[in-house]
């Protein structure tokens, strides 16, 4: 039943996809400054749709309608409904539905609130945006329907991967998501814009919102993704240079140089193939993640499917974007006329793009390196996080100087300004890094340079907020408060990557473990039954032997039943300056338990630095709003 | 005779080459002191000059009763259905390691029959299986 309407529903978004750009074709012949009202009327029919179908899913796994094959393979009757929900985009094909819910909605956005721009613009748009809906609705019907029906009905369902199951998971797909194939609104933007010959600066202001929504939804995607990595694979870490992070990232290099250069395509009307290039890249690259992971041809956390007929037609999809793209960009390109001195912001956005772009290469080679190796040598290698480690680090030095004085210079030329205030800066940051380094004893020679340059860039920046505050430039703080969050970032990676500790070890119940001014005494385990899973609990007390200070941590060990699966809870206190971090495991039934300790400094800050960044494009849009 | 401008803007472009260059050479050279090889128990006794010493990863079957666990390491035997290894680790194993489930192991080879890990892989969920070790029973069955 629910499979029928389901289906329908995707079929028709299907044909009114056709209709609207048949329909828009023909508009577009038409010299009337409006666009009809039929082509409105259609495309919010389609998003009606397109919504109601993803309903449609979410209350097939609500009432466990195992007559669906995607509900019956990911859902079981007793879970708790919460995961119900969230299992409905926590597997490939609900996530396809997904991914095309985003498509449309920003396909509809786009044509409601774009009404000051060009009509053929907006309606080249509609038509490209409308073919990228085509074609993961054609993905989606061919090989990956959400709505397939099984005969006979099972009597219950296989059960979600428990690992899936956890409230930062179910947030961090529709996150990932909306950064995502938000994307795909200025791929076709810039097409649109190509082919209407736009004006630059016209352009910049149509995308420049997107470009900030898709930024804050990828970086807060990003950092969901990361947390749920640090607590709930029960390493300790938050960042493993694992193939899918790296296919997460590449994007949001691509779009964070995007958006600072559509800013110089904005002021200054320069740029413009950047720009575009760039447009069609971010993504370009959020598919070939999206092929990468679904294709099965990366090894990684995520294991949606290793289906190759998956991963063939997202590769056909995907060249035909990339050729189609590239085409029209050489077809269409314009003679553009660069005038700019050396030490203008112009200068300095495109220094931040040299990075970006720099970042990008690195990821990018690391991750596909294994795969063209093991086709052309049979080689079966993988890329270390030191390869990341030694290439990237050295850059972030000179990277964070140019973004603590990038901001300072002005338009087209730069007056030179006293150099007073950034030496006294640059003096301050020097002393809180010897205090630091006296404190936690040594580090690196990199590390020093690391910690001074993340130190400057974060006092630079409350020294600039505090100005623009004073002399109320609000079109300022977006700026110096992702600037400030990135700072803070580096800075506690920094710290925290030097002086964690961490250690493992086997201890049996009632055995005590004394290390790094720390003792250990497993007191006891507790069983207790939950209702889809049974939990192991370990009773530890931690003392702090220096402080003399004693807190008790409760690492569990889950055994699923549906799925029959094990998985590690690890018990984390956090506090302000540190979190203690302790997992257990038992691979025999054995008596010793396999226990992981660490303490790791301001991991808090890292998050909060992370929501910090994200908060600044966030602010950026809100201001925006009220200009309006 | 080039103008001015013409000038600049070879210099300009030879920069950029010369800089591409050097990153280029830089990250090539930093990917391959970083990259792991994957090798198999058959693999590690037939290759005469495998490098003991050498960062790298083994993959196989966790043979069956093979799991020894004591105050400090965890050891285990890894299979191929040919040849096999012995593996130590002292860490925390991830949820899906057991007995009879396909692993991968990083770390260092001590001598030809013993490998010690610094790190084990078998994050994949229950229904999915490390490519590598696919291939391997796909062959050894043969």
């Amino acid at each position: 039943m629910l499979s029928n309407i389901g289906s329908i529903l995707i079929l028709s978004v299907l044909s009114l996809s056709l209709l609207i750009i048949y329909n828009s074709y023909l508009d577009l012949k038409n010299n009337n400054q409006l666009i009809k009202k039929s082509i409105y009327s259609l495309s919010l029919f389609q998003i009606t749709f397109t919504i109601l179908s993803f309903f449609t899913l979410i209350v097939g796994f609500i009432y466990s309608d195992f007559s669906i094959i995607n509900v019956y393979e990911n859902s079981h009757s007793e879970k708790p409904l919460f995961y119900k929900i969230a299992g409905s985009w926590g597997n490939h094909e609900g996530s396809l539905l997904l991914w095309i819910n985003i498509l449309v909605l920003f396909s509809y956005l786009f044509l409601i609130f774009n009404h000051k721009h060009n009509k053929k613009f907006r309606l080249y748009t509609l038509i490209f945006q409308n073919f990228l809906i085509l074609g993961f609705i054609i993905f989606l019907l061919i090989n990956s329907n959400p709505f397939s029906s099984i005969y006979p009905v099972p009597l219950d369902g296989l059960g979600l991967n428990p690992i899936l199951q956890d409230p930062a998971l179910a947030i961090h797909p529709p996150l990932l998501y909306i950064g995502f194939v938000g994307c795909s609104i200025y791929f076709s933007a810039a097409i649109a814009s190509m082919l209407s010959e736009y004006s630059g600066k016209q352009f910049a202001l149509a995308i420049k919102s997107w470009v900030q929504i898709s930024w804050v939804f990828q970086t807060l995607g990003i950092t969901v993704g990361s947390i749920w990595a640090y607590y709930e694979l029960g390493w300790g870490g938050f960042w493993f240079w694992d193939p899918v992070e790296n296919a997460s990232l590449l994007p949001w290099f691509a779009i964070s140089a995007l958006m600072h250069s559509v800013m110089v395509l904005e002021k200054r009307n320069t740029l413009y193939e950047w720009v575009i290039i760039l447009c069609l890249l971010t993504f370009i690259l959020s598919v070939t993640g999206t092929f990468l992971v679904r294709s099965g041809i990366l090894n990684s956390v995520h294991t949606f499917a290793n289906d190759p007929s998956r991963g063939l037609y997202i590769l056909l999809f995907l060249s035909l974007m990339v050729f189609t793209s590239l085409i029209i960009f050489f077809k269409k390109r314009k003679k553009e006329i660069y005038s700019f001195k050396s030490s203008s912001k112009e200068t300095f956005i495109l220094a931040n793009n040299w990075f970006m772009v720099f970042f990008l290469a690195t990821v990018l080679i690391g991750t596909i390196y294994p795969i063209f190796l093991d086709v052309i040598t049979g080689a079966k290698v993988s890329v270390g996080p030191p390869f990341y480690n030694t290439v990237i680090i050295p850059l972030v030095i000179p990277f964070l100087l140019l973004m603590t004085f990038g901001p300072q210079s002005s338009w087209i030329k730069s007056k030179k300004k006293t150099l007073y205030k950034t030496f006294y800066i640059l003096l301050g940051a020097f002393i809180i890094n010897s205090t630091l380094f006296y404190f936690f004893g040594s580090f690196g020679f990199y590390s020093n340079l690391i910690l001074i340059t993340a130190t400057f860039l974060i006092l630079h920046s409350v020294i600039d907020a505090k100005k623009s505050i004073k002399n109320r430039k609000t079109f300022e703080y977006p700026r110096i408060i992702s600037h400030l969050g990135f700072g803070m970032l580096v800075f506690f990676i920094g710290i925290n990557h030097h002086h964690s500790i961490e250690t493992d070890f086997n201890l049996k119940v009632g055995e005590t473990k004394i290390l790094y001014g720390y003792e250990l005494f497993f007191e006891n385990i507790t069983i207790e039954p939950n209702k889809n899973y049974k939990s192991i609990i370990g009773d530890f007390k931690i003392t702090d032997l220096k402080k003399n200070y004693t807190q008790y941590l409760n690492p569990e060990i889950r055994v699923y039943t549906n799925p029959e699966t094990l998985t590690y809870e690890a018990a984390i206190k956090s506090k302000i300056s540190s979190d203690l971090y302790l997992t257990m495991s038992n691979v025999t039934r054995s008596d010793f338990y396999n226990i992981k300790f660490q303490n790791k400094p301001f991991m808090i800050w890292i998050w909060i630095s992370a929501f910090t960044i994200a908060l600044g494009g966030f602010v950026q849009l809100i201001l925006k709003k009220n200009e309006k | 005779m080039l103008t001015k401008k013409a000038k600049s803007r070879i210099i300009f472009l030879f920069f950029i080459f010369i800089i591409s260059a050097v990153t280029a050479i830089f990250i090539i050279k930093s990917l391959n002191k970083n990259i792991l090889y994957f090798s198999t128990p058959t693999e590690i006794k037939q290759n005469e000059d495998i490098s003991i010493g050498k960062s790298m990863r083994v993959g196989g079957m966790v043979k069956k009763n093979s799991i020894v666990i004591d105050k400090r390491n965890i050891q285990f035997v890894v299979t191929d259905f040919k040849n096999e290894i012995l593996i130590s680790y002292a860490g925390t194993v991830p949820n899906l390691f057991a007995e009879g489930k396909g692993v991968v192991a990083e770390g260092k080879l001590k001598d030809k029959n013993f490998f010690i890990a610094n790190r084990i892989l078998a994050k994949h969920d229950e229904k999915y299986m490390p490519p590598e070790i696919k291939e391997i029973l796909e062959n050894n069955a043969k």
